[in-house]
């Protein structure tokens, strides 16, 4: 059974770059995924969930207004040099991309600029792309990293009785020495002077990522009232492991969306109880969408994997992030026609993007995918925001209502941070008015 | 001055402070160690008896301990799924030695070592298709808890870690120096050429010895997955065999383990004291420092053999 589905899925591997002509009448959706190597675990339930929604849209709707979606994987490592090559291998009538990469996004920044083909980092990437007067293709709704460190430090203030009660707090910072890892320190820097706590910083070595005493040590010897920590891959469940070693709180370990997924945590099972993580979608399978899920995908035998991955917090963030592609086209089409949409009239789609809980409701996706507006000048949503969510020991529970970033903190570093982008690449930014 | 005094004074008088922590961080390294010197154990053997650095050695870890794991899952016993899944490494080194090593004799080692990739993508393409992507956790009964010798924490796990590189190290140089066996694996280690002339079964060697290497691996899997889960970054592992290597020298088993304590306190000790300094994260860089100051001194390694070229 394996080795057939596993089959299958290396002759659609080897398939991946076909002449994409004859897809014309279907709406192209490249997938940049990551199905082999040391970070599979994550990349494919991403990559499941992504599938998977569109190809119940095609089951279940016909496609958005008789348009199907043709899904086709390119396979990244998630290795920056093979997502620039799968790019440059798919993107003949490619509607949009999403490589789960922050590496391949910095790459691919200036050409699918130039290609005119829109990009959704949804929740990495570059976080000044949320100025979409420079930004005119990046999209990195609903959140971004630096929107999620001041949720974060927020939910730290709503647990402590207030932001006042910062003052004076000792926070850790427990990071993946990446570019990734690194993009939230400036905004850690202005949120430490603002409300009077310090944060050490604990920077892990990629090749490191599974041995981390030195650092815990640190950390029981500093005794931090609370540990963020910004991790990938092995990174995760070595830090979690570590944290119970030292009997540290779990309660006030808390990891940032993409230190949220069960391989997080599983490693280190009832120990990791209490550990928390943010995230801006919802977890579990109590979507309505999934029982449509189950009665037009599963129960047909055309689920991407074998089913057991729905409702993973992976899985659900690939699932809503196909959900947003899906209703971006659908937008496009109310202003250009029933057919085949092009980037440029899909990016258009993105930057009206108004997804109220009304809407949601009728999609089947109400807790499952954050109300979204997105405009010309914010590509990040008007309304960033996170939950927090909690490890029971075999699976996360949410046990925070939204809670919103400080925008007001972070849009002036993002226009600042987009604007030297602009200055130094000679771009005029648009006017959105 | 300021970074003089950060350098030379701050982290001497941190540790006459606070001697518990220190003896903890020094002890959290040692441990850390062991478990470096388990994975630098596989390369040496394979090195040792046939001058190939085995480049698939780390995934042979992650191949060992997905079959150990996938079985135990699958509700096999964990002694039957530890001996099946010797079974299958021991499998795996015929295969190797009839398919990549055979048709390779007596050439240059840089083209054995380029065979060891392929054998590294192979091994880890079919585990992945076998028993798939997710991580698996794995309880093997090691003990968890802690416990304190002063003020200092000490993890029963590492202990348990301490204990088994241990036990393996004796056996094998137990195995190396005193078995017929074990000479023949040193005579070929020397030259294959030779051995051959002296009747030595240059096949049988290299099979025993990609076996022992892979019970070796599904230790290191069992350590290292009962820590972590057993997941595909396991692999990467193995980089943190190469300083141990460089320091203890590619051919001595004793090298690996005394390579490994030293990298292990070293690198934890920089990183707590120093760290801070160079900004973090030194760790990674220091454990390749520590091992090329020790090749200053000792160009072959700390126990590695000294070669001797007759002109």
């Amino acid at each position: 059974m394996k080795f057939g589905k596993l089959g299958l899925l290396a002759a659609s591997a080897a398939m991946t770059v076909v002449s994409t002509a004859a897809l014309a009448a279907e709406q192209y959706i490249p997938s940049l995924v990551y199905r082999t190597g040391p970070y599979a675990s994550g990349g494919v339930p991403l990559a499941d969930g992504y599938a998977d929604y569109f190809h119940l849209i095609n089951e279940r709707d016909g496609g958005v207004n008789g348009v199907k979606f043709k899904v086709e994987e390119c396979e990244t490592g998630y290795k920056t040099d093979r997502g620039v090559e799968c790019y440059d291998r798919t993107k003949e009538n490619a509607t949009i991309y999403n490589p789960w990469s922050t590496g391949i996004t910095y790459a691919l920044i200036d050409k699918v600029t130039a290609d005119k083909i829109p990009f959704l980092s949804m929740g990495y990437g570059r976080t000044s792309a949320a100025d979409g007067r420079v930004f005119e293709y990046i999209f990195n709704f609903p959140s971004t990293y630096w929107n999620q460190a001041t949720a974060i430090v927020q939910y730290i203030a709503n647990e402590l009785g207030g932001t006042d009660q910062l003052k004076g707090k000792r926070i850790g910072y427990i990071y993946l020495d990446h570019p990734y890892g690194k993009e939230p320190i400036p905004t850690m820097d202005i949120l430490a002077e603002k409300f009077g706590f310090t944060y050490d910083k604990y920077p892990v070595a990629p090749k490191s990522m599974t041995e981390q005493k030195s650092i815990w040590l640190q950390i029981r010897k500093t005794k931090p009232d609370y540990v963020i920590m910004w991790g990938w891959g092995a990174m995760n469940a070595t830090a979690v492991k570590e944290a119970t070693n030292i009997r540290f709180d779990m309660s006030k370990f808390i990891g940032n969306w993409w230190s949220a997924g069960e391989d997080t945590a599983i490693p280190s099972g009832d120990k990791a109880k209490g550990y928390r993580a943010a995230t801006f979608h919802g977890v579990g399978k109590d979507a309505p969408v999934f029982g449509d899920l189950q009665q037009h995908i599963v129960d047909k035998g055309m689920a991407s994997g074998d089913g057991s991955k729905i409702g993973l917090v992976l899985y659900n963030r690939g699932f809503a992030n196909a959900a947003y592609v899906v209703e971006a086209v659908r937008k496009a089409q109310e202003k250009f026609g029933n057919r085949v949409m092009t980037g440029e009239e899909v990016r258009w789609g993105l930057e009206n993007l108004d997804l109220t809980e009304e809407r949601l409701a009728e999609l089947g996706l109400t807790g499952l995918v954050p109300p979204t507006k997105v405009t010309c000048e914010n590509h990040e949503g008007l309304s960033p925001a996170i939950k927090i969510q909690e490890w029971n020991g075999s699976g996360y529970e949410v046990i925070t209502d939204w809670i919103p970033a400080m925008t007001q903190v972070t849009r002036p570093l993002i226009e600042q941070d987009a604007a030297a982008y602009a200055a130094e690449k000679g771009i005029t930014p648009r006017s959105c008015n | 001055m300021e970074a003089l005094n950060a350098l030379f004074v701050t982290p001497f008088v941190e540790i006459f402070d606070a001697p518990w922590f220190f003896m903890e961080v020094l002890t959290g390294g040692l441990m850390a160690g062991v478990m470096y010197s388990l994975v630098a154990l596989g390369f040496v053997l394979i090195f040792k008896a046939s001058g190939v650095f085995n480049f698939a050695q780390g995934v042979m870890v992650l191949f060992a301990a997905l079959n150990f794991v996938g079985l135990m899952d699958a509700g096999v016993p964990m002694i039957l799924a530890g001996i099946i899944t010797i079974a299958i490494m021991v499998a795996v080194a015929f295969a190797i030695e009839r398919f990549v090593l055979r048709p390779l004799v007596n050439q240059e080692h840089i083209i054995l070592f380029m065979a060891t990739i392929g054998v590294a993508y192979f091994l880890e393409g079919v585990g992945e298709m076998i028993w798939g992507t997710d991580v698996r956790p794995l309880n093997v009964g090691i003990p968890d808890d802690v416990f304190f010798v002063g003020d200092a924490m000490i993890q029963q796990s590492d202990l348990f870690a301490a204990v088994v590189a241990g036990f393996l190290v004796v056996v094998l140089a137990l195995f190396f120096h005193y078995t017929r066996t074990g000479r023949a694996l040193r005579a070929v280690a020397d030259d294959h050429q030779a051995a051959l002339s002296i009747g030595i079964p240059l096949n049988h060697i290299w099979v025993i010895v990609w076996s022992v290497a892979g019970f070796v691996a599904l230790v290191t899997g069992i350590m290292w997955g009962s820590k972590l889960g057993v997941q595909f970054s396991l692999s990467v592992i193995a980089l943190k065999a190469l300083p141990v290597l460089i320091l203890g020298g590619f051919t001595s088993i004793p090298g690996a383990i005394v390579g490994g304590l030293i990298i292990g306190a070293g690198e934890k000790v920089a990183e707590v004291y120093w760290g801070g300094f160079f900004g973090g994260a030194i760790e990674e860089w220091f454990a390749y420092i520590l091992a090329l100051a020790f090749l200053f001194f000792r160009p072959q390694g700390l126990f590695g053999e000294k070669i001797i070229e007759r002109v």
